[in-house]
């Protein structure tokens, strides 16, 4: 028993002598599986990651998130989309009023336009809300206050900014109570918004600069129907009554009847963030894919390679069939030599898809996530290919003749 | 111990190419002493490369029986005949066969991988060194094939062949490729070797080297023609840095 181990072990050194021996044809062919395996690790990283946010996102707003949309119009039976918002102000009170599902209703307008203060000056994006806002996106205010109902009815140039354009506007972090000019119209800060760091896409959501969704209307952007409402059920449980009930006022207050096509839509949390990991679980099959293809065309290497390295080496096969070595000994050798290809090919794949992930994570922001299980994963495909794709050849250099091995020139 | 190394009784070899048979061998018997020193000649196409394939465990007769130092080896199978090969066998070339970017040492040690004895690394460095001592190479253990002449080439497959410690070493055409010197000092290793106790099987073609043996056979139409003992010419010893008294390879174990 103790030779037979022994024996393994000098084959294995005679397989990993033939590797050094040919080293850059060895790096040649492990590189079909390196990039294979990195790719696996990468994609499945990004993938958890996206998968990852996504849970985030939906327990950070909370799953009794609704946001009603303006949608599309018939206009003489032909369905077709329009820029023309159809809901305004008034149906978010009605909805307030007449929903007993819905606990905060916050209409939104949106905008870009540039913030300057002093010197300073910052592109951002507007967002006229509510004063629900807040609570809708369990979004506290960190310095100073939001503003208030009365600001929203008197459509009062006040401001409350992000984290991110606070930052960059104030340096100095004194924000609260200055001004900012947002096209050319002055607005007061009343207040600094908590950080929130990056969504599931990785947009900065502290990069915003939030308004009185009458004073965005009025003074910036000019509009008189706003481009979304935002909602939140009582509870997450009566999501779907709420969604009914403003289904219902909604019909009421347009004017079209319960087969009618709605002139607006409707997408809680939970809808949103399956469409999206839908999506995210379809990019992944699809470059979980490509990765499997690189694999075996690595495999397919790996084992044209193999085939070359035994045509190569038939007369070092005689000359070991010779002295004494069995068909075994040889089948040994050679699947060692793609096995050993393939790991190493594969531990390197595994670093630099760890390495990918960590430049993508770090770049662009998105969070990523590697998991054991995949790390494992790829080790273990990289090792069956190696395997697989080794086993004819080294069979092939099992099988040779010694005479005609020995004679082979 | 049996007291032939090999004893062969009614060997024939026969290949088939399609309708045609070719008779390689057609019934040879040999019986070979432990300790002799034999060369077996004969022209191209006189079955002495098939006998030598048989000889040396890498084909198997059609019919007939070979006994290796008393073990039955015609019936044995691929896997069972290497074996018999790294056991029994020492095997040097024409071409020297040797692993290239691989040094002299594991060259040698080579056989004693896929052998049984269970030595461990050193073990098997220490005969390897041994080895490759006994052929004169000592001080050129770690210099590759390509960084050695023809003659010192062949001095480590000699040592290769020696350092199981085998029944015989079976030379097939080994001065092929070596110029007249250096062949001289080759058949001395190969005498100094025979003297100490080793059974030499030589296949060639020229009878100049054939004369170092001790009993020449030739094989002419698959069938053994003479069978002779002859004169040996001895090499003269002056030149060759083979030990005085070379050490069996189990005395420095």
């Amino acid at each position: 028993m103790k030779s037979s181990v022994m024996r393994i072990s000098n084959i294995t050194m005679v397989g990993l002598r033939a590797i050094a021996r040919n080293k850059m044809r060895s790096f040649l062919t492990a590189l079909g599986i390196i990039i294979g395996v990195g790719c696996v690790i990468a994609v499945v990283a990004i993938g958890n990651g996206a998968t990852k946010s996504i849970e985030n996102t939906i327990n950070a707003l909370g799953t009794n998130y609704i946001m009603v949309f303006p949608g599309a119009s018939t206009s003489s039976g032909a369905r077709m989309f329009t820029s023309n918002s159809t809901l305004t102000a008034d149906d978010a009170d009605a909805i307030k009023n007449e929903c007993p599902a819905v606990a905060y209703v916050a209409p939104t307008v949106r905008s870009a336009a540039q913030v300057v203060a002093g010197e300073l000056n910052w592109g951002t994006s507007i967002q006229g809300v509510g004063v629900d806002y807040p609570l809708i996106r369990s979004w506290n205010v960190a310095d100073g206050s939001f503003f208030t109902d009365q600001d929203v009815k008197s459509a009062a140039k006040v401001a409350v900014l992000g984290k991110t354009v606070a930052d960059n506007l104030f340096p100095d972090g004194q924000a609260v109570g200055q001004i900012v000019r947002i096209k050319n119209v002055p607005f007061k800060v009343v207040g600094v918004l908590e950080k929130k760091g990056g969504n599931m896409m990785g947009q900065d959501q502290d990069d915003v600069v939030v308004a009185p969704y009458t004073t965005v209307m009025k003074r910036l952007s000019g509009k008189t129907k706003i481009d979304m409402l935002q909602v939140s059920a009582v509870s997450a449980s009566q999501v779907q009554e709420a969604q009914n009930e403003i289904d219902a006022v909604l019909r009421q207050r347009h004017r079209i009847g319960p087969n009618g096509d709605a002139d607006f839509q409707m997408r809680s949390q939970e809808e949103i963030a399956q469409a999206q990991g839908q999506q995210a679980t379809i990019l992944r099959m699809l470059l979980i894919c490509i990765a499997a293809i690189s694999l075996f065309v690595g495999g397919i290497g790996i084992m044209n390679i193999m085939l070359v390295s035994v045509t190569e080496r038939t007369r070092e096969i005689g000359i070991r069939m010779a002295i004494g070595a069995k068909g075994r000994h040889v089948l040994l050798q050679f699947l060692f030599e793609a096995v050993t290809l393939a790991i190493v090919g594969g531990g390197v794949g595994v670093a630099l898809g760890i390495g990918a992930s960590l430049i993508i994570k770090r770049f662009l922001q998105w969070p990523i996530v590697v998991t054991p299980t995949s790390v494992a994963l790829s080790f273990g495909v990289a090792a069956f290919v190696g395997i697989f794709f080794g086993f004819y050849p080294a069979r092939k250099a099992a099988r040779l003749d010694p005479i005609d091995a020995l004679r082979y020139e | 111990m049996p007291d032939k190394v090999i004893e062969i009784h009614g060997l024939t070899k026969v290949y088939s190419m399609g309708e045609v048979e070719v008779r390689a061998l057609a019934g040879v018997d040999l019986l070979v002493d432990v300790g002799e020193f034999i060369a077996v000649m004969g022209p191209s196409g006189s079955g002495k490369s098939t006998l030598m394939n048989i000889l040396g465990c890498l084909d198997r007769p059609t019919n007939g029986t070979y006994k290796l130092d008393g073990i039955d080896v015609s019936t044995l199978d691929r896997d069972e005949r290497a074996v018999i090969r790294n056991a029994k066998i020492g095997f040097v070339f024409q071409s020297f066969n040797l692993l290239a970017r691989t040094s002299a040492v594991e060259n040698v040690e080579l056989p004693l991988i896929y052998g049984d004895l269970g030595w461990s690394r050193e073990e098997r460095h220490k005969a390897a060194m041994n080895a490759l001592q006994r052929v004169g190479l000592k001080g050129r253990e770690h210099n590759h094939p390509s960084q050695l002449s023809g003659g010192q080439q062949q001095r480590v497959a000699i040592a290769r062949a020696l350092v199981t410690d085998p029944a015989m070493l079976l030379a097939d055409e080994p001065t092929g490729n070596l110029d007249s010197r250096t062949s001289e000092e080759i058949m001395g290793i190969f005498q100094s070797l025979n003297d100490s106790g080793k059974t030499v099987v030589l296949i060639t073609h020229e009878p100049d080297i054939a004369q170092h043996a001790k009993r020449v056979v030739t094989v002419r139409d698959g069938l053994i023609q003479h069978d002779e003992q002859v004169k040996q010419l001895r090499v003269n010893a002056s030149g060759i840095a083979a030990p005085a008294a070379p050490v069996p390879v189990e005395a420095t174990r």
